[in-house]
């Protein structure tokens, strides 16, 4: 289950890459910022596609706490189970 | 010491052509760009028909990253960036990679930019949801949106920025540009301005009853600058692009060079006298044309060719007499004089730059395009000037000195000279 969530997220992640890194350079430790250079602004995006995709809701706090790709996979799954 | 400045690089995205090859094949076949619009016809429009630049077979990728292209929705961005990254490279200049280019600048106009992006905002935030407007809601619908993604792609670390005057928003940036450069304050400006197509753009002027409304099964007959059946203007948009840079610095690069700006002026009439928030102050617009004359150095019998405003209304007739009595000259003595409106109609914030790239590859070519849609010529036109001074097909004809002239609603203006190089 986990599993399928950290592809879906990937793929949500992967849009807002810059054109010099691919997929394959998303890693669970990732930070969004520092590591695969998503524009900070692009986060917002992120965040409403999650929203989509996982039928949540993330609150401005959750944002602030979303470093790293699992971070955000911590967050989802939590707002997944107290739905 | 005034810098002298040229052209070395075009880029247009028009109704009758997307890129600058067949920007000047249309031209010179006089290929209409002016098509039904369905939509319009939906929203119950008077005028259906408008000139829409045909992007569907331009790979936007080459233009975008994969990020900016998601949820992108502002046309008028997207020619803009069509047009203004081609001139770039056809100056054969490429972008800054690491350090801002700190001689380089933008100043890319426009009246209203991502009508439609803005629209997705209103109906978000009206639903109390604005939470979901994304992050670009504001960069592709400020109206420096468009310098400012022009200026990241390129990396330009001079002045980069938006001008606005209505009509006249193109011509005016390429005199900007031209001043700055002029005054040792940039090597090189990338010019232009851009204008978003869509209902939300043309309704105030269908509101205004300025369009024509005859003729939505005959839409490449209706624009018709200078024609006794003017019925009003077809509305337009698009974007064209120059770059200016010092003649030095293209010496330098050995860069290819369309034309040299010799001078121009912008004024305003004020909306005193015959001037009004919506109508020109004759007055300032004779005014503006001998200032720019004055500022290039050129005598009124000089000038070859004249690239008009000319946008197919009742005002025509008048701006010919505009040009007539600011040069002094008339009949069979009055320069070639075109519009292309009547092929691409009145591409409004973006019909300067759209027509100062059309001129520019008239003194290229070292010919003169040919007006279509006025074969019946306005009677008060035909008492002023000669019939063969409004040419109907395009023809080889030398041109060294041409005079453009942009006009727009607030009463402004702006006139540039351009000479061919080298001269």
């Amino acid at each position: 289950m986990q599993e399928e969530r950290y592809q879906k997220l990937k793929t949500i992640v992967s849009t807002y890459l810059p054109d010099d890194l691919s997929p394959m350079d998303i890693q669970p430790e990732s930070n969004f910022i520092e590591e695969l250079n998503i524009n900070s602004a692009n986060l917002v995006d992120i965040v409403l596609d999650v929203e989509d995709t996982f039928d949540i809701m993330l609150e401005n706090e959750d944002m602030d706490g979303m470093q790293t790709v699992s971070d955000a996979l911590n967050i989802i799954d939590k707002k997944i189970a107290d739905k | 010491m005034r810098n002298r400045v040229v052209v070395t690089g075009m880029g247009v995205c028009a109704p009758n052509g997307v890129r600058l090859q067949e920007f000047a094949k249309a031209l010179g076949n006089l290929e209409s760009g002016i098509n039904f619009q369905p939509q319009l016809q939906e929203l119950n429009f008077s005028c259906q028909i408008a000139g829409k630049p045909n992007i569907e077979s331009i790979q936007l990728n080459s233009y975008f990253t994969n990020v900016q292209l998601k949820g992108l929705n502002s046309n008028g961005l997207i020619y803009g960036v069509i047009a203004g990254r081609d001139a770039w490279t056809d100056a054969g200049l490429g972008a800054a990679e690491v350090k801002p280019d700190w001689d380089s600048g933008i100043i890319f106009g426009t009246g209203i930019l991502g009508v439609d992006k803005f629209r997705e905002a209103i109906y978000r935030v009206d639903e109390g949801n604005v939470r979901r407007l994304g992050s670009t809601s504001v960069v592709q619908t400020m109206a420096s949106g468009i310098s400012a993604y022009l200026g990241g792609m390129l990396g330009c670390g001079n002045q980069v920025t938006t001008n606005s005057s209505a009509c006249t928003t193109g011509t005016e940036a390429l005199l900007m540009g031209y001043e700055r450069i002029q005054a040792g304050k940039a090597t090189r400006m990338l010019v232009g301005s851009c204008s978003d197509s869509g209902p939300y753009v043309w309704g105030g002027f269908d509101a205004m009853r300025i369009l024509p409304r005859n003729y939505n099964d005959n839409p490449e007959l209706a624009s018709r600058p200078m024609s006794a059946s003017a019925s009003g203007f077809v509305p337009g948009s698009g974007s064209g692009a120059l770059v200016l840079e010092s003649l030095e610095s293209a010496k330098n690069r050995g860069a290819k060079i369309y034309g040299e700006v010799l001078g121009g002026h912008c004024n305003s009439g004020g909306q005193r006298g015959t001037g009004s928030m919506t109508a020109a102050n004759n007055t300032a617009v004779v005014r503006c044309i001998l200032e720019a004359l004055k500022d290039a150095e050129v005598e009124p019998n000089q000038v070859d060719a004249i690239n008009g405003h000319l946008t197919a209304t009742s005002r025509d007739a008048q701006e010919i007499k505009n040009w007539s009595t600011a040069l002094n000259r008339s009949g069979e003595d009055f320069p070639h004089i075109n519009s292309f409106k009547g092929m691409i109609g009145h591409c409004l914030a973006a019909a300067g730059s759209i027509e100062c790239v059309g001129a520019l590859l008239q003194l290229k070519e070292q010919r003169i395009y040919g007006n279509v849609n006025c074969e019946d010529l306005h009677p008060e036109i035909k008492s002023m000037i000669a019939d063969s001074k409004i040419p109907l097909k395009t023809r080889g004809h030398p041109v060294k000195i041409l005079a453009k002239a942009s006009f727009g609603f607030g009463d402004v203006n702006a006139c540039v000279i351009f000479r061919t190089y080298p001269n």
